[in-house]
């Protein structure tokens, strides 16, 4: 039985799904951006990616704690390290492998246009003040990625003939992964009723209109709306690419469950 | 350096302001292909531990810089005219304390 066969009853069981579905998907995300580490394509970017994997793995991180002390956990760590791949409910298109450059720019900026309007949404319906006053530390690191990643992709696309095929390439085969930030289920539903979380589909208009926006400066094309959209993850069916992620994240973890850095 | 034609990004100085009212300080150099991305390479470099509030960016190739040889005319004849510096003048307790 996986994590998904229950729908939130009370108000505090939908929240916490809400701020689990938010730190998994940080805490993937970042894992695939610290995976450029000592490989970024010039100094700079290298440091500029860790420092995003960093900020992200940090979000993930006290989301996690925060969820933990809603269940009278200890600590955060088990949500990271002791969950199968059907308990995470993270967006599919995190964990698609770190690709090129081009691929984890387009990723990032795709999902911090998201996280941006995302957490806009949410500062405005969460009454609970701790929590909205982690939210409020992550979105000014979520500001930044945005901007770094949005000049990004308007010096990948205006740039040479090499950078804006990679980066078309990477929107292209990212977009089928986008629908799914937008599309409901049971239990999004749920956290909807129960106030914790605004209907997802409302972010979609704005979310276009600042690609958009940004696509159009780099010169870039918008990919098709209507195709074939991937959707499951939040529910546990993952690409295959998330099992092998967690087997490397988990490994020490899981072999050493009572390991210490002292 | 040349950077003419060489495939690395343009080479930047930065700079950081502390505090509020305090001269910027050189936190050190970095490669990035425009202004732009200077100042956010700049930050993910040298403003990830609350060094300050403010970065400048300046492509290194506009600054003019004296060499060894000015050395000389430069700066020694300074040496021979200590009245130059107000160390002569008790400060009042007041300003020490400030500064």
């Amino acid at each position: 039985m996986s994590t998904f066969d229950e729908i939130p009853k009370t108000q505090q069981e939908a929240l916490r799904t809400v701020v689990l579905w938010l730190a998994d998907d940080r805490l993937i995300h970042g894992h695939r951006l610290s995976e450029w580490a000592g490989h970024g394509p010039e100094l700079e970017e290298d440091l500029a990616l860790a420092n995003m994997a960093l900020d992200m793995i940090g979000h993930a991180s006290s989301l996690y704690a925060y969820v933990a002390k809603l269940e009278g956990r200890e600590e955060e760590d088990y949500h990271a390290y002791f969950r199968d791949d059907i308990d995470f409910t993270n967006c599919a298109m995190v964990e698609l492998p770190r690709g090129d450059f081009a691929f984890t720019m387009a990723r990032q900026f795709l999902f911090s246009v998201h996280a941006f309007l995302l957490y806009q949404a949410l500062m405005d319906v969460l009454e609970d003040e701790e929590l909205a006053g982690i939210l409020k530390k992550h979105f000014k690191e979520i500001r930044y990625h945005l901007r770094h990643s949005g000049e990004w992709m308007r010096r990948l696309g205006d740039g040479t003939d090499e950078s804006r095929e990679r980066v078309q390439h990477a929107l292209d085969d990212l977009w089928m992964y986008t629908g799914e930030l937008f599309t409901s289920n049971a239990h999004i539903e749920a956290t909807v009723r129960f106030e914790v979380f605004t209907d997802p589909a409302t972010l979609h208009a704005p979310w276009m209109e600042m690609v958009r926006q940004v696509l159009d400066d780099a010169t870039l094309t918008m990919p098709d709306q209507n195709q074939y959209m991937f959707d499951g993850a939040r529910q546990g069916r993952h690409t295959e690419h998330l099992g092998r992620l967690l087997a490397e994240m988990q490994f020490l973890r899981r072999s050493y469950p009572d390991a210490s850095w002292t | 350096m040349s950077s003419n034609d060489s495939t690395e990004w343009p080479l930047w100085e930065v700079f950081y302001q502390p505090k509020n009212g305090k001269p910027f300080e050189h936190a050190g150099s970095l490669h990035a292909p425009d202004a732009e991305m200077a100042l956010l390479n700049a930050r993910d470099t040298y403003a990830r531990r609350n060094e300050g509030i403010a970065i400048w960016v300046v492509p290194s190739d506009q600054i003019t810089a004296s060499t060894p040889e000015d050395a000389g005319p430069f700066f020694d004849p300074a040496n021979e005219k200590p009245y130059r510096h107000p160390q002569f003048y008790s400060v009042p307790r007041a300003v020490k304390k400030r500064s």
